[in-house]
């Protein structure tokens, strides 16, 4: 199950500025290799995919495997360019996917 | 050659035995404490230090939002008595372990929230290392951030310290050593690789990297046991509430850091 996430944009920016944008989200991450107290295989539980656009164009994707931390922490960077929304999707190997947004404003 | 290796290893057995005698250990004076965050490393403390970047923040938004939910018989959630947390909350978990006088003894947060839980809201006690418990914890705890550890220590609450000194200067497990013999003695020399902390638990409940998730003081406690070779006390036990109460008794004055990331 994906957990709660926690995502930072700067709420504010000039145009052509290079932003750091951070992104985290709440998720074990069980790789499937490991053998739970009574002896059997925990069956593996990950995040597959992770997608970020900006005002719906894509500025950064990754694809995550069992190696990952549990509740994976990503930080990236993009050029301000227009005002809108950042949005961030995590999608788990089930298909089920999260979205968070965040607002930012381009002077 | 072989009288220098000689007195090699015989100045090498007089230092492990000077160090192995060392059964009363020194408190560390008050000036010299330092945080268990000088000891990590600088991508770790980096990482503690910024609330986008720190795991444990997650925690403390569950944690949030549970202070919100009505439960148990009551219907009552903690807001609809305690209000808004960031005043009602600011500073309390800074004074845990507490002595109870209903009890007759100290209690942890964790045990202070279960006792609000069963006597307030009518609600089942939530078992310990629960994620619900851990994170009700970390957001009381969160909101004495910043604030000095200020356990009280007085005529009823001072055996319970003097008990937790007790456990934490006598040797256990089939090591045989005292939590003070690392902590006190040797604190900042390494331990398989590791800097040895003074074990000032400013930061509980803590993100741990070992173990991928936030755990509480007595889960650090008993790992450590664990460690030792001792046979860890049970969650809750008086012996484990006591260890604490003398572990921020010893910590008082310092900054509460909750949620912080330890390797």
């Amino acid at each position: 199950m994906i957990g709660r996430a926690l995502v930072h944009v700067p709420p504010t920016a000039k145009r052509g500025e290079v932003i750091e944008i951070k992104a985290m989200v709440a998720h074990v991450m069980e790789t499937g290799y490991r053998i739970g107290v009574t002896g059997k295989p925990i069956p593996r539980d990950i995040i597959t995919q992770f997608v970020c656009t900006y005002n719906g164009e894509v500025v950064f994707r990754a694809e995550f495997f069992p190696a990952v931390a549990a509740n994976p922490f990503l930080s990236f960077f993009t050029v301000a360019t227009d005002s809108g929304t950042i949005a961030f999707s995590w999608t788990d190997q089930n298909g089920t996917t999260k979205v968070q947004t965040a607002a930012i404003t381009v002077a | 050659m072989r009288t220098a290796a000689f007195i090699g290893i015989a100045a090498f057995l007089t230092t492990l035995a000077a160090t192995l005698s060392a059964t009363v250990a020194a408190e560390i004076p008050l000036d010299q404490r330092r945080p268990d965050t000088d000891f990590i490393g600088a991508d770790t403390r980096a990482m503690q230090n910024d609330d986008t970047a720190n795991p444990g923040m997650l925690v403390v938004l569950d944690g949030e939002a549970l202070w919100q939910e009505k439960t148990g018989g009551s219907g009552k959630s903690c807001a609809d008595c305690h209000g808004d947390a960031a005043t009602s909350m600011k500073g309390v978990a800074a004074r845990y372990p507490a002595f109870m006088p209903e009890l007759s003894r100290p209690v942890d947060l964790e045990q202070r929230i279960n006792m609000s839980r069963v006597a307030d809201q009518k609600s089942a006690a939530l078992p310990f290392e629960s994620k619900d418990l851990l994170a009700l914890t970390a957001y009381i705890a969160n909101q004495s951030r910043g604030m000095p550890v200020a356990v009280v220590e007085n005529a009823q609450s001072k055996p319970f310290i003097e008990a937790g000194r007790e456990i934490f200067e006598r040797r256990q497990g089939q090591l045989n050593i005292a939590c003070a013999q690392c902590h006190d003695d040797n604190w900042g020399k390494q331990l398989a690789g590791n800097p040895v902390p003074q074990a000032m638990p400013t930061g509980y409940p803590i993100y741990r990297l070992e173990w991928q998730e936030v755990g509480s003081l007595q889960r650090r406690m008993r790992d450590c046991m664990t460690a030792m070779r001792a046979e860890p006390y049970a969650y809750g036990a008086p012996e484990l509430v006591d260890l604490e109460f003398f572990l921020l008794w010893r910590a008082r004055g310092m900054k509460v850091e909750a949620p912080a990331v330890r390797p």
